[in-house]
C-alpha cells in the first residue's frame, strides 16, 4: 500500500505549484493540471479501496487496520506528534467520498468558474483542501488529525473568501474562520489532557514485528481512576467537532460560508469538511463508549442531544429561507446532526450479531456517505441553477423545468433521496438511523421522524420553488435560462447514478461497529413509517408550492409572521454572536485593554519619565548662578561639619 | 606675654568678616576686598603658628609672603576682570553675574 | 590550540561585522555600501549554516558537553573578566535565525535613504551586538554585547525613524536601559554570590573553577532583578510599553531585527542567565512570573485586537507571542522550553516577515492606518499574498513555523501536574482564538474588498530586493514549520543540561 502516499503527496504539490506557478499558466493548463491530479489520486484511492476490501479478513472477521506510514515528525517529551497513513474502514471510505466528490467539483468548476479571474487560484486551493482532507481522515493519530484539521480551516477560509472584493464574502470567511477556530481551541485542550491522560497521541502504532498495534484497544482497558480525565478530554473534543460540523450554537458560519463559489460550498461545505466532525466521533467512538461518563452525563448522550435539538432547528429554519443556497445549509447541518445523532445513540460496545446497541455507527457512516453523494449533488445542481439565472433567491427562479431538462431531473432524484424515499440511497441510510434511534429511546426516534418528515417537506418547497411555481417573466425577458454545459452537467448525471445506486451497497459488509460483516436488513415498521411520513410531507409540499400563486404558504406565513420571522432570521442567533463579539469582546474587554495599556501602563512609565524631568527641572533652581549664594551655603556646610565633628 | 588665643581670636573675626562681606556685598570690589580680607586672616594665622609654636623652622613667614605675593598677582588679575564686566555690563554689582544659572 | 580555534571559530561572527564596518567605514556610494552588506550578510548567513552542520557533528561526536566549540582568552584578569565563547543547541539556532534576519533585513532596507552609509553602519554594529551575546557564555562579556546591541537602537530611531521617532527612541532606550541597571546588578549579585571568582555562567553553574552555589536567600533577591532585566527587553508584562511606540517609529530593518533577534535576547538571557544559574530561585519565585507572562499572552493579543495602526497591531502581537516564550521557559519542563526556543526561531521570523511587509506597504502608501487602506490585493498581489502567509503562519497554520512551536509549549506546559499550570495553559491556549480574530480583522480590512482610494491606484508591486528578503523569510517560515524533527533534536540537546540543572531541586518546591 505503498502508493497512499502520493494520494497526499499530489494534491500538496499542484498546490505548490499552481499556487507559485499559477500566474503564468493559462487557464485551462491549471484546471488540467489540477484536475488530472485529481484523477490519479481518485484512481489511487480507489485502488487503495478495492485492495483494502478484497484482502482477506482476519480472524475475528475484520479487516485488518494497515500502518503503511509512521515517522516521527515532532518530539515533545514522552509524547510524540507523528505523521502517517492508517487505513482502516473509515478512513478508507472517506477517501471514496473525498477523492470522488473533489473529483466531480474539479470538473465542474471548469464550467462554473469559467473566465473568472483567480482561476488559478482557485484550483490551487481546492488541491490544498483535497491534500488537508485526505490527511484528516488517514491520521494515525489525534494531534495529526487537529493539524490537517486546521488545514481544512484555513482552505475553508481561503476558499470561502475567493471573492474577495465581496464584502459579504470577506465577513463570511472571517466568521468561518474564527468561529471554527474557537471550537478548535477546546478541541486543542482536549488534545492536551488526552495526550497527558493517555501517555500517546496515537490511535494506532506500529508493532515490534510489523504487526499493528490497536493502542486504542489498550487505552479502553485502563482502570478507572487513569482514566478519570479521558471523557471531559472527549467532550472537549466533540466542541471542536461540532465547531467543524456546525452543531447548535456553533452552526452560524455554515449559513454565510454560501458566499464562496458553489462547487466549494458542494465539496467542502456540504460533502466533505463538515462531516469532520462526525469522522472524529466516529474515530474516538471505542473510547466513547468505554468511559465516556462526566458528572453523570454521557459524552455520547450529549452528542444525541446536540444533535436532536440542531437536527430540529435547521430544519425549521430551512423551512423559511429564500436563499437556495442558505436552504441547502440548513438541510446540510440537519443531516449532519442526524449522523451526529446516530453516533450518540451507540450506547453499548457491539455484542452479538445484531449490533443493537451500535446500529447508528454503520447507519451514521452510511449516512455520511449517501450524503456526501447527493447533497454535492444538490449544491452543484444549486450551482447550474445560479449560473443561468444569476441569482441565489427564489424569487428570481420558478419555472426553470423546461429551460433545464438535465438539472431539473438530477435535483429531482437528490431531494427524494434526501427525503428518503426508495429505492434511493437516503431512503437506506436514514432508516438505519430511525432504526437506532429507535432502539435507543422512542422519543428520539419519533422526534428524528418528524424531522425527517420536515426534511421531504422543505426540500420539496425547494424544489418546486426553483422548477415550478411562477416563472419570474420579467428576469427571463432578456436573459433566457439555459442548460449548464456538459462538462457542468456530467457530474450531475453522475452523482445523480451514484444516488440510485448506493442504497444497494452492501455498506454494512465494509463498516460496522465492530468490523465484522453485517446485513443491512430494513425494519419494516420505522421504514413504512418513514416512507408515509415523507410522502406525506412531499404531497403537503406540492399542494403548497407547486401552483403558480401559492395562496396557503402565503396565508401560513401571514398567520404566523413572527414565528416565520424569527425562522427566516435564523432564530436569531447571528445577532446573538455579533452582539458577543463586538458589544462584549470588542467593546467590553478589547478596548479597555488598550486603554489601560495606554493609560496606566504607558501613562506609569511616561509618569516616571516626567517625574525624573520635573525632579531635575526643580533642582536647578539651586543652581542659581549667584556666587554669594554658593559662597554661603558652602560656608553654612562647613559649618554644619565642623559642629557635627566637635559635637560627636 | 600675649598669648595665641588673642591673635587667633583677631583672625577668626578677621576671616569672619571676609566672609560675610562676601556673602553680603554687592559690589564686586566690596567682594574683592573681603576676600583679601579672608587671605590676610590666613596668613596671620601662618605667622602666628610659626612664632608660637616654633618648630625650628621659617615655613610659616615663608608661606605668608608667598600668599601677600599671590593675593597681590591675583588682585590684579580680578580687576582686569571686573573692568571686563563693567565693560560688558555697565557696572560690577554681583547680581547681574547670573550668566551661570542653570 | 583547540582553545584558540574555537575561540578564532566562533568569533568570525563578531570579526565579520567588524570588517563590514570597515567596509562600510571606506565606502564611497551607494553601491559599495549595498555590496558590503549583501557580501558581509551573505557571509554571515553561510558561517551560521555551516556552524549549524558543524554543531550537529560535533554533537553527535561528544553528547555529554554541554557546550561545544568552548574556549577562552582573558581579559581583564583582575576581575575575573575572560572572554569564553562556546555554544549550544540553543544558541546555534539563534545565531542562525540573526544570520537570516540580518541578510533579509539588508534587503528590507536597500532603498532606505538618507544617510544610507551610517544608516548601515549602525545596522551592522547592532547584529554584530546579536552576534557577540549568543557565542559569549561569560557574563560580562554578555552584558557588553547586550549593550552594544541596544545603544545604535536609540540611534535608529531616532534618525530614521518615523511618526514620533524622538519620543519612540528616547522611550525605548530609557526603559531598556532601566532594564539594563537592574540586570547589572543582578549580574554583579550573581559574580559575588557565586564566590567572586569567575564570570563564567557554565562554571558557576557547575561550581567549577572557584564559584560555589549561591545562597538561595541570595537567589531571590538576584533572581528578579536579572529577570526582569532581561524580561524588558522580552516585553514581560507590565514592562513592554515600548515595544509599540519603538516598533512602530522604528525603519523596517530595525524592526525586524529588533522584534526579530533583540527580544529574543530577553528570552534566552533569562533562560540561561536568570533560571540556569539561580535554579532555586526560579522554583520558589517562578509562579510570580509565570502569572505575568500568562498576562503577556493573553493582554497583547486583546490589545491587538483594537489598534488601527498596524505596526501597533504586530508590537502587540509581538507582546503576546514573546510573552509564550518567557512563559514556556517558567513552566520549566524540557517540552515546554524546547518549545520556547521553537517560538523564538518562529517568532523571529514570522515577525521578520510581517515587519518586513508593512514597511513595504507602509513605503507605498505613506500610511500604516487600516482604517485609510483597502483593496490591496489587486494592486500589491506580491506583497498582500506574503502578508497573508505571514498571517497565518502567526495565528499557528500547520505547515509554518508557529504551529509546532505553539504545539510543543502547549504539551510541554501541560506536563506540570499541578492545577495553576494547567489554568494558566489553557488562558494561553485561548490566545490562539484571539490572535486569529486580530490577523483576520487586519486581512480582511486591508488586503481584500476594493481599492477606494485612487493614489493607491498607481502603486506597484514588490521590486527584486524586496522579493528576495519576503521569500527568504516565507522559505525559512515553512522549512522549520514542514521539517520540524532535526530543529527540534538540536534545540533539546541544548535545552536537556539546563532543564535538568535546574529540576533536581523541583521535588522541594513543588508542592504549590
Amino acid at each position: 500500500m505503498e502508493y497512499t502516499l502520493l494520494i497526499l503527496l499530489l494534491p500538496f504539490f499542484s498546490f505548490l505549484f499552481l499556487g507559485i506557478c499559477g500566474k503564468w499558466l493559462s487557464h485551462k493548463t491549471a484546471g488540467l493540471v489540477g484536475t488530472s491530479v485529481l484523477g490519479i489520486v481518485t484512481i489511487l484511492s480507489y485502488m487503495t479501496a478495492y485492495a483494502y476490501f478484497t484482502a482477506p479478513r482476519g480472524a475475528d472477521g475484520t479487516f485488518a487496520t494497515l500502518l503503511p506510514y509512521n515517522f516521527e515528525w515532532l518530539p515533545m517529551g514522552n509524547l510524540h506528534f507523528d505523521l502517517g497513513i492508517m487505513l482502516d474502514p473509515i478512513s478508507v471510505m472517506m477517501l471514496i467520498v473525498i477523492s470522488t466528490v473533489s473529483l466531480m467539483v474539479h470538473i465542474y468548476s471548469f464550467g462554473y468558474m469559467h473566465g473568472e479571474r483567480g482561476f488559478q487560484r482557485y484550483y490551487a486551493f481546492l488541491s490544498l483542501f483535497t491534500m488537508s482532507m485526505l490527511g484528516l481522515v488517514v491520521a494515525t493519530n489525534i494531534f495529526q488529525m487537529y493539524m490537517f484539521w486546521e488545514l481544512v480551516g484555513v482552505s475553508s477560509y481561503l476558499l470561502i473568501g475567493f471573492y474577495f472584493t465581496s464584502p459579504a464574502a470577506i465577513a463570511a470567511s472571517k466568521k468561518a474562520f474564527i468561529v471554527t477556530r474557537f471550537a478548535d481551541m477546546f478541541f486543542l485542550i482536549g488534545i492536551l489532557i488526552y495526550g497527558y491522560f493517555v501517555g500517546t497521541f496515537n490511535f494506532v502504532e506500529a508493532g515490534a514485528d510489523g504487526q499493528v498495534v490497536d493502542t486504542m484497544g489498550q487505552i479502553c482497558g485502563f482502570d478507572a481512576d487513569a482514566a478519570k480525565f479521558i471523557p471531559v478530554a472527549l467532550g472537549l473534543m466533540f466542541i471542536g467537532g461540532a465547531g467543524k460540523s456546525a452543531m447548535f450554537p456553533l452552526h452560524i458560519w455554515l449559513p454565510d460560508a454560501m458566499e464562496g463559489p458553489t462547487p466549494v460550498s458542494a465539496l467542502i461545505h456540504a460533502a466533505t469538511m463538515v462531516v469532520a466532525g462526525v469522522f472524529l466521533i466516529a474515530r474516538m467512538m471505542p473510547l466513547l463508549q468505554s468511559f465516556g461518563t462526566i458528572g453523570g452525563h454521557t459524552v455520547l448522550g450529549i452528542v444525541v442531544w446536540v444533535g436532536v435539538f440542531t437536527a430540529f432547528y435547521a430544519a425549521a429554519v430551512a423551512c423559511a429561507q429564500s436563499d437556495i443556497k442558505r436552504v441547502l445549509a440548513f438541510s446540510t447541518i440537519s443531516q449532519i446532526a442526524f449522523m451526529m445523532v446516530a453516533l450518540g445513540v451507540c450506547t453499548e460496545l457491539p455484542t452479538g450479531h445484531h449490533h443493537v446497541g451500535s446500529l447508528g455507527y454503520m447507519a451514521s457512516m452510511f449516512h455520511l456517505f449517501t450524503h456526501a453523494m447527493f447533497k454535492a449533488l444538490l449544491f452543484l445542481g444549486a450551482g447550474c441553477i445560479i449560473h443561468a439565472v444569476h441569482s441565489n433567491e427564489m424569487s428570481a427562479m420558478g419555472g426553470l423545468r423546461k429551460y433545464m431538462p438535465i438539472t431539473h431531473i438530477t435535483f429531482l432524484i437528490a431531494c427524494l433521496a434526501i427525503a428518503g424515499i426508495p429505492p434511493f440511497s437516503g431512503f437506506f441510510s436514514k432508516d438505519e438511523i430511525l432504526t437506532a434511534c429507535f432502539a435507543y429511546s422512542p422519543f428520539v426516534g419519533w422526534f428524528m421522524t418528524a424531522i425527517a418528515a420536515m426534511t421531504a417537506f422543505y426540500m420539496f418547497r425547494l424544489y418546486y420553488g426553483i422548477f415550478w411555481g411562477t416563472e419570474n417573466e420579467e428576469l427571463h425577458a432578456h436573459h433566457t435560462p439555459h442548460e449548464a454545459p456538459l462538462v457542468m452537467t456530467l457530474p450531475l448525471i453522475f452523482l445523480a447514478i451514484v444516488t440510485c445506486a448506493a442504497g444497494f451497497i452492501p455498506f454494512g459488509h465494509f463498516v460496522s461497529a465492530d468490523g465484522q460483516a453485517y446485513d443491512i436488513h430494513l425494519d419494516w415498521g420505522v421504514a413504512g413509517t418513514s416512507i408515509v411520513i415523507a410522502v406525506c410531507s412531499i404531497l403537503l409540499a406540492t399542494f403548497i408550492y407547486i401552483r403558480k400563486r401559492q395562496p396557503v404558504a402565503d396565508s401560513m406565513a401571514e398567520k404566523f409572521s413572527g414565528l416565520h420571522r424569527w425562522a427566516y432570521k435564523r432564530f436569531y442567533m447571528d445577532e446573538v454572536y455579533q452582539y458577543v463579539t463586538h458589544r462584549i469582546i470588542f467593546a467590553r474587554i478589547s478596548k479597555p485593554i488598550a486603554w489601560f495599556d495606554r493609560h496606566i501602563i504607558d501613562g506609569f512609565f511616561d509618569f516616571l519619565a516626567w517625574g525624573a524631568n520635573a525632579l531635575g527641572y526643580n533642582i536647578r533652581g539651586l543652581q542659581s548662578g549667584a556666587v554669594q549664594k554658593y559662597a554661603f551655603v558652602f560656608f553654612l556646610g562647613i559649618l554644619a561639619l565642623t559642629l557635627l565633628f566637635l559635637l560627636a | 606675654m600675649i598669648q595665641i588665643e588673642y591673635m587667633l581670636i583677631i583672625s577668626a573675626v578677621m576671616m569672619c568678616a571676609g566672609i560675610f562681606g562676601f556673602i553680603t556685598r554687592r559690589s564686586t570690589l566690596a567682594v574683592l576686598l573681603s576676600i583679601e580680607l579672608m587671605l590676610n586672616s590666613a596668613d596671620l594665622n601662618f605667622a602666628v603658628f610659626n612664632r608660637m609654636c616654633n618648630f625650628g623652622g621659617n615655613e610659616g613667614y615663608l608661606f605668608s609672603v608667598f600668599a601677600i605675593a599671590i593675593a597681590a598677582a591675583e588682585s590684579a588679575v580680578a580687576i582686569a576682570i571686573m573692568i571686563n564686566i563693567y565693560r560688558m555690563l555697565k557696572g560690577i554689582q554681583v547680581d547681574k553675574l547670573e550668566k551661570m544659572k542653570g | 590550540m583547540e582553545n584558540i580555534q574555537n575561540v578564532l571559530y566562533l568569533s568570525s561572527f563578531v570579526f565579520v561585522p567588524m570588517v563590514m564596518l570597515l567596509g562600510l567605514w571606506l565606502a564611497r556610494n551607494i553601491n559599495q555600501v549595498r555590496g558590503v552588506m549583501v557580501a558581509g550578510s551573505s557571509v554571515l548567513l553561510l558561517l551560521a549554516v555551516k556552524l549549524v552542520f558543524d554543531f550537529l557533528g560535533a554533537r553527535a561526536a561528544d553528547p555529554t558537553s554541554e557546550m561545544l566549540f568552548t574556549g577562552h582568552i582573558d581579559w581583564f584578569d583582575a576581575l575575573h573578566i575572560k572572554y569564553a565563547v562556546g555554544v549550544d543547541g540553543i544558541s546555534v539556532a539563534m545565531l542562525l535565525l540573526s544570520a537570516i534576519i540580518v541578510f533579509t533585513g539588508t534587503f528590507a532596507s536597500w532603498k532606505l535613504k538618507p544617510l544610507t552609509k551610517e544608516y548601515f553602519l549602525w545596522f551592522t554594529l547592532l547584529s554584530m551586538g546579536v552576534f557577540g551575546f549568543f557565542i559569549t557564555v561569560d557574563m560580562f562579556a554578555m552584558f557588553m554585547f547586550y549593550e552594544i546591541a541596544l545603544i545604535p537602537m536609540y540611534l535608529l530611531i531616532g534618525v530614521w525613524g518615523s511618526g514620533k521617532k524622538e519620543y519612540a527612541a528616547m522611550k525605548l532606550t530609557l526603559m531598556l536601559m532601566g532594564g539594563s541597571a537592574f540586570l547589572m546588578c543582578g549580574i554583579f549579585g550573581i559574580f559575588y554570590g557565586a564566590g567572586g571568582n569567575t564570570m563564567n555562567i557554565i562554571d558557576i553553574a557547575n561550581h567549577t573553577n572557584g564559584a560555589h552555589a549561591i545562597d538561595t536567600g541570595m537567589q531571590c533577591i538576584w533572581f528578579p532583578m536579572t529577570f526582569v532585566g532581561f524580561g524588558v527587553l522580552g516585553a514581560l508584562f507590565p514592562f513592554h510599553t515600548w515595544s509599540p511606540d519603538g516598533h512602530a517609529s522604528a525603519p523596517t530593518a530595525v524592526s525586524m531585527l529588533h522584534a526579530g533577534v533583540l527580544m529574543k535576547l530577553g528570552g534566552y538571557g533569562c533562560f540561561r542567565i536568570a533560571m540556569y544559574l539561580m535554579p532555586e530561585a526560579a522554583q520558589e519565585l517562578g509562579w510570580i512570573f509565570l502569572i505575568l507572562t500568562g498576562i503577556s499572552v493573553v493582554y497583547g493579543a486583546f490589545s491587538a485586537c483594537v489598534q488601527t495602526d498596524l505596526k501597533y497591531i504586530n508590537a502587540y502581537s509581538s507582546v503576546s507571542h514573546c510573552g509564550l516564550v518567557l512563559f514556556a521557559i517558567l513552566m520549566l519542563t524540557q517540552t515546554s522550553c524546547t518549545g520556547a526556543i521553537l517560538q523564538m526561531l518562529s517568532h523571529g521570523l514570522m515577525t521578520a516577515l510581517f515587519f518586513a511587509l508593512i514597511g513595504m506597504i507602509y513605503g507605498r502608501t505613506h500610511t500604516r492606518d487600516i482604517r485609510e487602506l483597502n483593496g490591496l490585493m489587486r494592486i500589491m498581489p506580491f506583497l498582500s499574498v506574503g502578508y497573508i502567509i505571514a498571517g497565518l503562519a502567526n495565528l499557528g497554520l500547520p505547515g509554518f513555523s508557529g504551529f509546532i512551536a505553539e504545539m510543543t509549549i502547549f504539551v510541554g506546559s501541560f506536563e506540570n501536574a499541578d492545577l495553576f499550570h494547567r489554568i494558566l495553559t489553557i488562558t494561553a491556549c485561548c490566545s490562539i482564538v484571539i490572535t486569529a480574530v486580530y490577523i483576520l480583522r487586519v486581512v480582511g480590512k486591508i488586503l481584500y474588498g476594493t481599492c477606494t482610494n485612487e493614489h493607491h491606484l498607481q502603486l506597484t508591486d514588490a521590486t527584486w530586493d524586496e522579493r528576495v528578503a519576503v521569500v527568504c523569510l516565507i522559505v525559512s517560515v515553512a522549512g522549520l514549520g514542514l521539517a520540524p524533527l532535526w530543529v527540534s533534536n538540536m534545540i533539546r540537546t541544548g535545552v536537556a543540561p539546563v532543564v535538568e540543572h535546574i529540576l533536581p531541586t523541583a521535588q522541594a518546591v513543588a508542592g504549590f
